[in-house]
C-alpha cells in the first residue's frame, strides 16, 4: 500500500504546527483559529462538501492528536483551545490508542453490492432470481439492491449477465484481519476493544481518515518544555530505515528535539536475543512442540484474544523495549520514558508497561522535526553504541529476530525455523491449524506486519528501501 | 552528446515527511529510453518550504522547473514536458 495519501499528510501537517505552537508557547491562544486558516472564508480547495465540514472535522483531528477520544466530547461548543489546555496539565494519557471520528465516518456503503446503471432490467433476472435473502427489488426498469436486507453474500454478482453489479469495500473492515471493526445501526464503525491487536491496518485503509491514533506529542512537547523534568527516547529499530540518513544522525535528530538522552532500543534486543535462545533450548529440554517470539505486541494480542491455545508456546522474553526500559530507569531514575517506534501495537505496549511513560510513532518524530525545523541533513552525526549487537539491529525486519536468536545457538542446534510474515487470513488459518496438527517447526517467528516492523502502519518511508537500508547496518545477509 | 536533464529531489527532513519519501523510488517508475537522458540527484533544502501559504511540499526541481506538491507521476509527466522543448 502507498505510505503517502492525502489524509496523512494532513495528519502529520496538524502534528508539526501543534509541535511550534508548543514550542513557541502559544498553543491554547493560537488553535481555535488554526481550522480557519487552513480552509479560509474564500478558499477554493476543500477535501469534503464544503468548507465548513473541513473546519470541523480539522477540529477533530485536532482532538485526536491533542489525545482525546472523539467520544469525550460532552459540548460541541468547547473550543479546541480548552482541549489544549487540558492536554498541557494533563498527568496521564488516555488507555485506549484509537479512536473513530464518528463525523469522518459514514460514508461508507452498507452493504458491498451495489447495482450499476449498466443493469439493462432483464426479462431473466437472475439476480433478485437467486438472491437467498429477497433483498433486490425492480424499481424503475433497473434492479435496485434493499441494504436493510443485503448480507453482502455476492451471489447476485456471478448472475447478472451483464456484469452490471459491482462489489464496493469498507476498507477498514476490509483491513481488519480479526473482524473488529462493524457498523451501528447509523452505520458508523465501531472498534472491539475485546476484538482489536492493535495492527492499526485500519487507520492507513480509510479513506477518510476517521481512525485516528490518539496522540502523545502534547505530553512529550510539555515534558521537554519543563526544564525540571527529564524525558528520553528509546528508538526502534526500524528507525534506521525511515528517513536515508546515517542512523547516528538520526538518533542526533530525535535528541535535538529535546531529549535529555536518546538510546536505541536495539540495546534491549541484544538482551531479548539471549533470553529468547536460553528459553527455547529450556523448552525444547522440557520437550515442548514449539516455541514463537513474543516481541510484536500485535501477535501476542492475537493470541490472547484469538488463539489462546497457542499461549502456551508463546515465549515469556520480554521486548527489545522492556529490557530497554529496563536499562533507561536504572540510568535516568526519574526520567520519563518515551517509545519511539513504527506501530500503534507498540503504542499498545507503552500503556500497558509500567515503565514506558510515553510513545510517539515515527509519524509524529517526524512531524515534530518538521514543527522544530530540524535538518538531519545538517545535524551531526554521532557515535553508535557499541555494545549493540548487528543482529539487534535486524528486529526491524522480517526473520530479523529468527537470525538473531539462531546465530546465539550452540552449533548445529536442531533448530527448524519457520518466519510467518504479517498477520493475515492465510496465516490465520495456518496457525489455527496448529491446534490440530503439530506444526513441523519448532521454532516460530510471527510479525504482525509483512516485511516486519518496517512496514509498520506509521512509518515514514516505502518498507522495501526501509528494509534495504536496515539491513546494510545490521549486515544482514539474506 | 546531449546535456542530461538535471532531476533534483529535495532531501529535506519537510519534504520527506510530507510525502517525499515515496519519491526515492522515481528511477524504477521511469520509463529507460527517458532515464538515459536524465540524472537524478538528491539536494540540500531547496528552501522552498516553511512559507505558510506558498507552495507546498515535497518539492523536486526539473531543469530550472520546480515542481510542488510532487508525486512520482507528476515529476514523471515534467520530466517529458521539459525533454520535449
Amino acid at each position: 500500500m502507498s505510505v503517502t495519501n492525502n489524509a496523512m499528510l494532513i495528519r502529520r501537517e496538524l502534528l508539526s504546527i501543534i509541535t511550534k505552537k508548543i514550542n513557541e508557547g502559544n498553543l491554547v491562544e493560537t488553535i481555535d483559529r488554526l481550522p480557519l486558516e487552513i480552509r479560509p472564508k474564500h478558499t477554493d480547495s476543500v477535501s469534503r462538501c464544503c468548507k465548513y465540514k473541513d473546519r470541523a472535522m480539522l477540529k477533530y483531528r485536532l482532538m485526536a492528536l491533542l489525545g482525546y477520544s472523539i467520544q469525550d466530547e460532552e459540548d460541541e461548543l468547547m473550543p479546541i483551545s480548552e482541549y489544549a489546555q487540558n492536554a498541557l496539565d494533563r498527568e496521564e494519557t488516555s488507555d485506549t490508542p484509537l479512536t473513530v471520528i464518528d463525523e469522518a465516518c459514514s460514508a461508507c456503503v452498507k452493504a458491498n453490492y451495489f447495482v450499476t446503471n449498466m443493469c439493462r432490467g432483464c426479462v431473466a433476472r437472475p439476480c433478485i432470481m437467486n438472491c437467498p435473502k429477497q433483498a433486490i427489488d425492480f424499481i424503475g426498469g433497473h434492479a435496485l439492491i434493499n441494504t436493510d436486507k443485503c448480507v453482502s453474500c455476492g451471489i447476485c454478482v456471478q448472475n447478472c449477465p451483464f456484469h452490471a453489479i459491482i462489489y464496493t469495500p469498507v476498507p477498514c473492515e476490509e483491513a481488519c484481519p480479526v473482524g473488529a471493526i462493524t457498523k451501528d445501526e447509523k452505520g458508523i464503525e465501531h472498534i472491539d476493544d475485546e476484538k482489536c491487536i492493535y495492527c492499526g491496518r485500519c487507520i492507513t485503509a480509510c479513506p477518510f481518515g476517521a481512525m485516528m491514533e490518539k496522540s502523545h506529542v502534547v505530553d512529550v512537547m510539555s515534558a521537554i518544555k519543563n526544564p525540571k523534568r527529564k524525558i528520553i527516547a528509546m528508538v526502534a529499530p526500524a528507525i534506521i530505515g525511515q528517513f536515508k540518513q546515517p542512523l547516528g544522525r538520526i538518533l542526533n535528530g530525535i535528541k535535538e528535539l529535546g531529549f535529555d538522552d536518546v538510546i536505541e532500543v536495539a540495546l534491549g534486543a541484544n538482551t531479548t536475543t539471549a533470553n529468547e535462545a536460553a528459553e527455547f533450548i529450556e523448552r525444547m529440554n522440557e520437550g515442548a512442540p514449539y516455541m514463537t517470539t513474543s516481541c510484536c505486541t500485535s501477535y501476542t494480542q492475537f493470541i490472547t484474544k484469538h488463539l489462546p491455545f497457542m499461549l502456551p508456546m508463546v515465549s515469556h522474553t520480554k521486548t527489545p523495549a522492556y529490557y530497554t526500559a529496563e536499562i533507561a530507569r536504572e540510568k535516568y531514575p526519574d526520567a520519563d520514558l518515551v517509545f519511539v517506534g513504527p506501530c500503534l501495537s507498540k503504542k499498545k505496549e507503552a500503556i500497558m508497561s509500567d515503565t514506558i511513560k510515553y510513545m510517539l510513532s515515527f509519524e509524529e518524530i517526524g512531524s515534530m522535526m518538521v514543527g522544530l525545523g530540524i535538518f538531519l541533513g545538517k545535524v551531526e552525526d554521532i557515535d553508535l553504541d557499541p555494545e549493540i549487537a548487528d543482529s539487534s539491529r535486524s528486529y526491524a525486519i522480517s526473520n530479523g529476530v529468527m537470525s538473531a536468536v539462531a546465530k546465539k545457538l550452540p552449533e548445529g542446534y536442531p533448530i527448524k525455523p519457520l518466519v510467518i510474515s504479517g498477520i493475515n487470513k492465510a496465516s490465520i488459518r495456518q496457525m489455527k491449524m496448529f491446534e490440530k496438527k503439530l506444526p513441523d517447526y519448532n521454532m516460530i517467528e510471527i510479525m504482525s506486519c509483512e516485511g516486519g516492523c518496517v512496514n509498520g502502519c506509521n512509518v515514514l518511508a516505502k518498507s522495501r528501501i526501509a528494509a534495504k537500508q536496515v539491513m546494510d547496518v545490521a549486515n544482514y545477509k539474506e | 552528446m546531449e546535456k542530461k536533464l538535471e532531476v533534483k529531489i529535495c532531501t529535506g527532513t519537510l519534504c520527506y515527511v510530507m510525502g517525499g519519501a515515496e519519491l526515492q523510488l522515481i528511477d524504477e517508475y521511469i520509463p529507460e529510453d527517458i532515464i538515459e537522458r536524465i540524472e537524478i540527484k538528491g539536494a540540500p533544502c531547496l528552501e522552498l518550504c516553511n512559507k505558510y501559504d506558498g507552495p507546498r511540499a515535497p518539492f523536486v526541481k526539473v531543469g530550472d522547473r520546480i515542481v510542488c506538491e510532487a508525486t512520482v507521476s507528476k515529476v514523471i509527466e515534467v520530466i517529458k514536458e521539459e525533454l520535449s522543448k
